[in-house]
């Protein structure tokens, strides 16, 4: 899919991402802002995943560790054709299987997530049984940066080196913030390139709201033979919308009306720029 | 009375159990944390060194993994000692397996007091408690070689996650041959009119010998082999109360939320009433000493459990001449 596709593709989905939220009053706005252009370009581009072949054992898996920012991934999955858009409607609503973390009751997840630090063991998993029965396919998965002050990522990264898993991409939103404020002064995770490559990643670094950029980086896949890979991705929480990037107070928050009216302006504006951009090329 | 021969350790009889099906199944892998040794599954990794998975000493990614390599397909069981396993790993065993409803096989090994001299770290007197109140993880716990053997091969088929509960001391023999094991269906081994003894895992022998000694008293004891937890045998247990005056839950774990606190409330949603003891290890400090010696303190004995059997049918009887 080339580049312009994938943004427009990522300013509907910034569109799709707060209209869920703003319909249910609820949801995680911030990460799913941040993690969506990594989202699109692992599912347009990268990741040999599909609705027809999601039963296949040769599917390619992806994990999606920060759960909370399930908003992104419905956004994505229902792009794709693995349910109707439609049914997003029900999101956070009594009884619906789009609850507000993922969950395999969704066609098209893989596992229930949403507790922080778990991904990347299930992740490892997959990739090893891949190894064991001489498989090709590939899995990823992503974790915030807040999350990664869980232990078990640490375990988790310890096994991927050891068994080798060069067909795991591990990727991180490093947005710089979470729930409590900035990442460094809740607990400090720099010189966070450095320790990820002592705990055996080959590692790229990243912008990941760059779609070009992403795209690239996932080309070089895997980084290393014999390697997990790590692509670290800088991005910005609350991407897209302009009184929304990097505050913290938008983790979770629920636009108002008012605020949903200039974020959409926004949105509309940017496919503005995007028609003036490409209908001259 | 017959003497019940002794066996083998119920870990080994695990270990040799699944290296058989190893050997007929590539897709058996056993995922250990540092912890083959203590499972018994050092020879297991010898003879099929590509169906044994080290994950160090790593309770919560062992548990994870195990689910990536179930939702993979292979038939997984992750193996550690009950006492890490259900405690530091327990949001895995929760959310990678029962909640994503991967069918890892979880087995916790030396669970209990196995390991009853080396201290409250060491012990796992909560799992069933804990595990009770997950939806969708089927819990066994086997009394004898006979039991564990039979749980381990239906366990490799089974569609649903299960939790695995072994010791580490030799266990005699307590079926007698041809006897039927199901998971889910609770083993009568004893009928009598008296006192009924319902046990779980290596508490089932006690309550045998107690049946035993009461025996030589002229009292006569049911004895239900209640080695699955979940799903709960009801039907069996009310069966079996029904037909007793007095009863006796007996298990290897904390008297809060395990077997007998699950088999009261069972008993008083149907209004079925009996004197009732549970015995088991008590909401106290834990006493440490070798697995027999912390039964025995406890009264998880021949002696002990008879004479709680002896004081519910007295009390029973004093009740029924003061009404």
């Amino acid at each position: 899919m080339d580049i312009a596709t994938l943004e427009f593709k990522s300013i509907q989905y910034r569109r799709s991402i707060l209209t869920m939220i703003k319909e249910a009053g609820a949801g995680h706005t911030g990460g799913s802002l941040s993690c969506v252009d990594i989202l699109n370009v692992l599912y347009n581009h990268v990741m040999k995943v599909n609705p027809g072949n999601f039963r296949s054992p040769d599917r390619d898996r992806y994990i999606h560790s920060k759960g909370h920012s399930v908003e992104a991934l419905y956004t994505v999955l229902t792009d794709c054709g693995f349910f109707p858009a439609e049914d997003l409607k029900t999101f956070c609503k009594l009884g619906s299987h789009y609850v507000g973390h993922p969950t395999r009751k969704v066609n098209g997840i893989e596992q229930n997530t949403g507790a922080l630090g778990h991904g990347l063991s299930v992740a490892v998993g997959l990739a090893l049984a891949a190894k064991i029965n001489g498989q090709g396919y590939r899995v990823f998965t992503t974790m915030g940066d807040g999350e990664l002050t869980e232990g078990s990522i640490w375990e988790a990264s310890m096994s991927a080196a050891h068994y080798k898993l060069d067909n795991l991409a591990v990727i991180v939103d490093r947005n710089t913030l979470q729930i409590t404020g900035r990442t460094e002064s809740v607990m400090t995770l720099e010189p966070l390139a450095d320790r990820f490559r002592a705990f055996g990643f080959a590692l790229r670094e990243v912008d990941g709201n760059n779609l070009s950029d992403l795209v690239e980086v996932f080309d070089q896949l895997p980084f290393q033979i014999g390697k997990p890979s790590l692509v670290l991705a800088h991005t910005t929480k609350g991407k897209g919308i302009s009184f929304i990037e990097n505050a913290v107070d938008w983790h979770h928050h629920v636009p108002s009306d008012a605020e949903m009216g200039i974020a959409l302006a926004e949105l509309s504006q940017a496919e503005a720029n995007w028609q003036a951009t490409y209908a001259t090329v | 009375m017959q003497p019940y021969n002794l066996g083998k350790p119920n870990l080994q009889a695990f270990a040799d159990t699944l290296l058989e099906l190893a050997e007929n199944d590539p897709d058996i892998l056993a995922v250990t944390s540092d912890s083959r040794g203590s499972a018994r599954l050092g020879y297991f990794g010898k003879q099929r060194p590509q169906q044994i998975i080290e994950m160090g000493i790593a309770e919560q990614n062992l548990v994870g993994v195990s689910a990536g390599l179930a939702a993979a397909g292979k038939k997984v069981f992750a193996v550690s000692p009950a006492c890490f396993l259900t405690t530091r790993s327990l949001e895995q065993i929760k959310n990678d397996i029962a909640y994503s409803d991967q069918p890892v096989k979880v087995v916790g090994i030396s669970a209990g007091v196995s390991y009853g001299a080396l201290g409250t770290t060491h012990h796992s007197l909560h799992d069933l408690a804990a595990l009770q109140a997950f939806y969708n993880i089927d819990i066994v716990v086997p009394a004898d070689n006979f039991e564990t053997e039979q749980a381990v091969r239906q366990a490799a088929q089974h569609p649903r996650p299960v939790y695995l509960r072994f010791g580490k001391k030799a266990m005699p023999d307590l079926h007698a041959p041809g006897t039927q094991f199901t998971i889910g269906k609770a083993i009568l081994l004893r009928e009598g009119a008296d006192v009924a003894f319902i046990a779980i895992g290596e508490t089932v022998h006690p309550a045998l010998l107690a049946a035993d000694r009461l025996a030589a008293q002229g009292i006569t004891s049911s004895v239900l082999s209640l080695h699955t937890l979940r799903p709960l045998d009801e039907e069996a247990i009310l069966e079996t109360v029904q037909n007793c005056r007095a009863l006796v839950t007996v298990e290897e774990h904390s008297v809060n939320g395990g077997l007998g606190s699950r088999v009261a409330s069972l008993l008083m949603q149907h209004s079925l009433f009996r004197p009732m003891r549970i015995v088991g290890i008590p909401d106290a400090y834990t006493i440490t000493g070798s697995q027999v010696e912390v039964f025995d303190y406890y009264g998880i004995s021949a002696e002990g459990l008879a004479g709680t059997a002896i004081a519910l049918l007295e009390r029973n009887s004093d009740e029924r001449r003061q009404s």
